[in-house]
């Protein structure tokens, strides 16, 4: 474990611990307004989409790469299909991965990318 | 269901204590796959194994490992990941909101364990049980039965994916890190019920692509709150054409 994964391990787990516990703690009438808890309903769809539509269309980090030859692309939206039809975790991603490497293996064969 | 079963039944710490360990065993199994590919993917994503079990054993948060691995891969500093962590885990102090009431007047011995147990599985398995009123004494002993079985298993299966991520030759050759964003748009999609929620990921994925070039991922917490801004402002414009999930 390097330094800087110490310290990534050592933070996460003080604020994780640290939105657990101490309400907990707080055993008092700890009562959110309504508007806080719609607030925090719109962070986690956030998070991910944020995370997963730059992986998908700009996945070497810096050019957005829309086109037929990015197979991350391409596996991602039929991701999002069997998400969308399956609600259900593992077609979407062994299918989603299947297809990932196998359109990767098309693109480097036959487009020489 | 199962945990149903026994609240007639003399209740003991014993008894409630496998009475949370099985109750929990079907979102034990969903959550399976999730810690498999955690460990794997930390692993071809560039985390040593023992920083990837280490997240496993005093995290214990699988969304928030996930987003800090491929926060990792992206070379992001440890600030910015501890950042997000907060932000991604914050919904379990809503959590604690909800269970709190249920556990007045107990020493903080049993508070701090429960507390640091407390996942989206063992939550709500656990507010089932603190909703049927038959006054058990031993109802956190049935959280803890709950907390520690999903606990057991999130190690078992982060060792079961280091391991495998580790013997598959040269993972980066094959791509298989795509297996992160793949499984968040598993558990994106599903999620997207009322049409606030959909603008919401909408606006922070675009705006993260377009701020993809700020340092640090800065632009992926800027993103978040973009994402959070608009789904509170379309909540007022869809609200008239009824959203039931939205008290």
């Amino acid at each position: 474990m390097t330094a800087y994964e110490l310290w990534v391990v050592l933070g996460m787990t003080a604020v994780t611990f640290g939105v657990r516990y101490p309400v907990l703690a707080l055993v008092s009438r700890v009562r959110l307004p309504a508007t806080a808890l719609h607030t925090l309903r719109y962070i986690p769809p956030s998070v991910l989409a944020a995370i997963i539509l730059p992986a998908l269309l700009a996945p070497s980090g810096t050019e957005l790469e829309l086109s037929l030859a990015n197979p991350f692309l391409i596996a991602g939206l039929v991701a999002a299909i069997l998400a969308w039809r399956t609600r259900s975790l593992m077609p979407t991603i062994t299918i989603g991965m299947a297809l990932f490497l196998a359109w990767s293996w098309i693109v480097r064969t036959y487009l020489g990318a | 269901m199962i945990a149903g079963s026994m609240s007639t039944a003399t209740a003991s710490p014993r008894n409630e204590f496998w009475a949370g360990a099985t109750a929990i065993v079907p979102l034990i199994v969903g959550a399976v796959p999730f810690g498999i590919i955690f460990g794997a993917v930390s692993v071809t994503s560039g985390l040593t194994p023992a920083a990837a079990a280490a997240m496993s054993a005093f995290v214990f948060a699988g969304s928030s490992q996930f987003v800090a691995t491929g926060m990792v891969a992206a070379g992001a500093s440890a600030v910015v990941i501890v950042v997000t962590t907060f932000v991604v885990n914050i919904r379990h102090s809503l959590y604690a909101v909800t269970l709190a009431p249920h556990l007045q007047g107990y020493p903080q011995r049993w508070l701090a364990p429960l507390g640091f147990l407390l996942t989206d599985e063992a939550f709500m398995i656990v507010v089932q049980r603190f909703g049927r009123r038959d006054n058990s004494p031993y109802r956190h002993w049935f959280y803890l039965g709950a907390g520690l079985a999903m606990y057991v298993n999130w190690q078992l299966c982060t060792w079961v994916g280091i391991w495998a991520g580790q013997v598959i030759p040269n993972p980066r050759a094959w791509g298989l890190e795509f297996a992160l964003p793949l499984t968040f748009i598993g558990m994106l999609v599903p999620s997207l019920t009322s049409r606030p929620l959909v603008l919401a990921a909408t606006a922070a994925g675009l705006s993260a692509l377009a701020l993809r070039g700020l340092p640090n991922q800065m632009g992926l917490i800027i993103a978040i709150l973009v994402g959070v801004a608009t789904g509170i402002i379309s909540e007022r414009f869809t609200h008239t054409a009824g959203t039931p999930d939205i008290p």
